[in-house]
């Protein structure tokens, strides 16, 4: 498959545009203007560098993919975005050309726009609802509103640099966020802006989460990241970084030694799983954690500088259909594996990975092989792996989820013939903190249950994200983040009343 | 306000024990306050490049808020570690990690160290003491130059064998021989703690295996976090995965797959040898 390069692109954007340009569309003209390609790097080109893959709409790009929106009376893309976006209002800002305001409309309910426009898994949200999609009867169709939200957000990025939110005169309450993820961030910042002394403890000596250790260069470039960290730091909160909580300090001790007012949680989804199956502690198997950190928070992809070693990947095997095993795959292809295979349970239809980069894995030579599962990983005197012995299954009965449940296929056992292989079967929990405060009550996956406010079983006590989700996503983290923050204000607010 | 909050983890002492091996104190308040033998800390000596190595905390003192760390410059981290002076920093510091040694009243203890095994041992022997626990300490070294901590030990233990490989000081052995000796007399020990190189600790279990002691080891398996969440420094403990960084460093010996183990700390040895080559020449270019 060849992409169109950029420039063809734009130029083709521009003749469009200009032609349109000043009149007033019907409907039918905006469903027959062509939905906008993302401009991306060449996938032979890429497959040796970190560097981001999809390159952001030109700006004739962008205000032809607005003018596909049909502005909607009842915007349904809005009740597919977890935190409620004016989707309609932000495109038609971009139509036309007022990209300012569009940015500070999608602020309103978003603080990291550049971030969720480049990984939030839009096919299943707002555009999942899209009517211009209903129309085309294909949902990839719809508009591309996470592109668009992307284009204003680095529009504003290379224009003018996020500028910092205003923070309310000092309330005098200081508050403990744990962990340094999308669901903290939003919260220092929500919490800051309010005027209350707000701490980030992160157990890294790097701040963002997921987004840094896990989440690659390729797909969020960690610049982004790091600014957002900026932003938070000249509104005046201080990251304490190598912070663990349970072990540099116990919870309770923030409060009994430390003072503080109110503690959240989000500690993320941290705990890699495994299969339980033979082979798996074998010389050559990594958790996708693993791989991924020691790629991206560890630098190890940069042989030439980085002291972490990575292991050298020639045949890989990556089990698992979601974002994680995508990024490990395409990880292990920059680290010049010869032969990258996914190993899926299911379909390619049920993969939980955003649909961009399986098309993207796809693009840069990954294999794919649906509907087969590890049974076990051999290796060699040396216990070094050596090959993975997977079941070939069929799709059964529908289940609690609604996919249809992977049933294996007695004696249909193969095997591929690998050296290394990655366990991206998902994350649990963070266990630390719940096993060292026995009094926060979890569920039977150690999730940590809050009430609607996000208010843990612990007095002044929130947490949200992954450590309340199980593994989700960025945006789902931020809107519970959004949540807890408005509780622990209130909480802080009628504190201050009370010793008024 | 400045916001990024940096502990300074500075270097307040500096000492050479044998060759490759320093002892440094090192400003850590909230660690020396938290910490309990047995844990261990993880440090970084440069931010956007550096390793993240593991290394047992050998002493604290929570007063003055500083740790001890006992290491030996082995590869290119540890290395740049022995070059730093006093009043320098680094860049940092995390822990106090993994669980606390269990410290009770267990009766008659051996205790084996073996090369640099005897700093994290140090601090157990002593808490063991504390707990009234009679003492029997075994080290074990190449040659006596690299024998470490020989007084401290000695301080806290009703006996002290000191054993090297070549016979250049102490007993010509290696540390099993004392060990099953010991094992052989009428008054069986109740516990047996080993640290050292994997292979001594191995063996040390193998040696008192037939007699149905506990005999615990403390892992120093290949680590990234340290905090529970890449599963590298997993280990096969009685069939069971687990995270060493997390559920240990301390597990019974005879429960843990050392073979296994041995393979996985020798995972990445093509890329170090590699690297501590590339560095030796650079060594000899200046
Ligand atoms: C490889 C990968 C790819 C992903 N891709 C996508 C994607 O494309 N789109 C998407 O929407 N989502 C994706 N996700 C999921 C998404 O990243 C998470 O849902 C999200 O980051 C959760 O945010 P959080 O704030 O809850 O926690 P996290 O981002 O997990 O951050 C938690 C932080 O807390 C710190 N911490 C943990 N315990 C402690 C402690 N005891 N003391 C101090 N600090 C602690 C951790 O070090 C970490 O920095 C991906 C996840 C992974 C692993
Ligand atoms: S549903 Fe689609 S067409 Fe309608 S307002 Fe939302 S983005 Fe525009
Ligand atoms: S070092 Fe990563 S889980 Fe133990």
């Amino acid at each position: 498959m060849s992409r169109a390069t950029p420039e063809l692109l734009e130029r083709e954007a521009t003749r469009l545009l200009n032609s349109i340009e000043g009149a007033e569309l019907t409907r039918k003209q905006r469903l027959e203007i062509p939905q906008q390609t993302i401009p991306a790097q060449d996938p032979v080109e890429r497959r040796s560098n970190m560097s981001e893959v999809t390159l952001g709409y030109t700006e004739a790009q962008a205000r032809l993919e607005a003018a596909r929106c049909l502005q909607c009376k009842n915007a349904v893309c809005v009740e597919g975005c977890p935190v409620g976006v004016d989707i309609p209002s932000f495109i038609q800002a971009i139509e036309d050309g007022r990209y300012a305001e569009a940015i500070a409309i999608i602020h309103r309910t978003n603080i990291l726009p550049a971030i969720c426009g480049r990984v939030c898994p839009q096919e299943n949200q707002c555009q999942a609802t899209c009517t211009v999609g209903k129309v085309h009867k294909d949902p990839l169709k719809a508009v591309s509103i996470g592109r668009l939200e992307r284009f204003v957000a680095d529009y504003e990025r290379s224009t003018q640099g996020s500028g910092v939110p205003e923070v309310k005169p000092e309330t005098g309450k200081r508050v403990a966020v744990i962990g340094s993820g999308p669901a903290s961030i939003t919260v220092a910042a929500d919490l800051r802006r309010e005027g209350h002394a707000v701490t980030i403890l992160e157990a890294f000596h790097r701040p963002g989460g997921v987004m840094v250790y896990g989440i690659p260069e390729f797909r969020l470039p960690k610049a982004i990241v790091e600014d957002e960290i900026h932003t938070l730091e000249r509104m005046g909160v201080e990251i304490r970084t190598n912070f663990l909580v349970g072990r540099t300090r116990r919870l309770h001790d923030l409060f009994d030694k430390d003072g503080y007012d109110a503690v959240f949680i989000g500690s993320g989804a941290g705990l890699p799983k495994f299969l339980g199956i033979e082979g798996e502690n074998l010389v050559g198997v990594f958790s996708a954690n693993e791989f991924l950190t020691r790629s991206n928070l560890m630098k190890a992809y940069d042989r030439e500088h980085a002291e972490t070693p990575i292991f050298q990947p020639r045949k890989v095997a990556v089990f698992g259909g979601g974002n994680v095993a995508m990024d490990a795959a395409r990880t292990a292809v920059r680290l010049e594996a010869e032969e990258v295979n996914v190993i899926y349970r299911r379909t390619r239809t049920e993969m939980p990975a955003r649909a961009e980069e399986v098309d993207n894995a796809e693009e840069e030579g990954v294999r794919f092989h649906f509907l087969r599962s590890p049974k076990r990983i051999l290796g060699n005197e040396d216990e070094r792996v050596v090959g993975v012995e997977c079941l070939a299954y069929e799709l059964g009965e529908p289940d609690d989820s609604g996919r249809r449940r992977p049933v294996p296929i007695p004696g249909s056992e193969t095997v591929i013939e690998v050296d290394t292989a990655l366990v991206s079967i998902g994350n649990d929990s963070h266990p630390l903190i719940t096993q060292t405060t026995p009094e926060l009550e979890t569920n039977k996956w150690g999730n940590i249950l809050t009430d609607e406010n996000g208010k843990t079983s612990m007095d002044r006590v929130y947490a949200g994200g992954d450590i309340v989700l199980g593994a989700a996503t960025v945006i789902l983290a931020m809107g519970e983040g959004r949540k807890a923050a408005a509780s622990i204000h209130e909480l802080l607010t009628s504190d201050s009343d009370d010793s008024a | 306000m400045p916001a990024r909050m940096v502990a300074v983890n500075r270097i307040l002492e500096r000492e050479q024990l044998a060759p490759h091996v320093f002892r440094i104190r090192v400003e850590a308040p909230l660690i020396a306050e938290e910490r309990r033998p047995g844990q261990f800390v993880i440090l970084q000596i440069d931010s956007e490049f550096g390793e993240r190595i593991p290394l047992t905390i050998a002493d604290a003192d929570p007063e003055e808020g500083s740790i001890t760390l006992i290491f030996q410059a082995v590869g290119k981290s540890t290395q740049q570690l022995a070059a730093l002076n006093v009043g320098g920093k680094i860049a940092n510091l995390l822990g106090p990690l993994g669980r606390p040694t269990e410290i009770k009243s267990f009766g008659r203890v051996i205790a084996v160290g073996g090369g640099i095994g005897v700093a994290p041992m140090f601090p157990i022997v002593q808490a063991l003491k504390r707990e009234g626990n009679r003492i029997t300490t075994i080290i074990g070294a190449r040659t006596r130059e690299l024998v470490i901590l020989e007084s401290e030990m000695r301080s806290v233990s009703e006996e002290l064998i000191v054993c090297t490989d070549d016979g250049s000081y102490g007993r010509k052995a290696v540390v099993t021989e004392p060990l099953a000796e010991l094992c052989r007399s009428e008054r069986l020990p109740d516990l047996v703690v080993a640290i050292g190189p994997a292979i001594m600790m191995k063996f040390c279990v193998e040696t008192v295996r037939h007699h149905d002691i506990p005999v615990m080891v403390s892992l120093n398996t290949i680590m990234v976090d340290g905090t529970g969440m890449c599963g590298g420094c997993r280990v096969t403990v009685d069939g069971e995965t687990k995270f060493v960084c997390v559920d240990g460093p301390e597990f019974d010996g005879r429960l843990v797959d050392f073979n296994n183990m041995l393979k996985r700390l020798e995972a990445y040895r093509d890329q170090e040898e590699r690297r501590l080559h590339e560095c030796r020449i650079e060594e000899v270019r200046e």
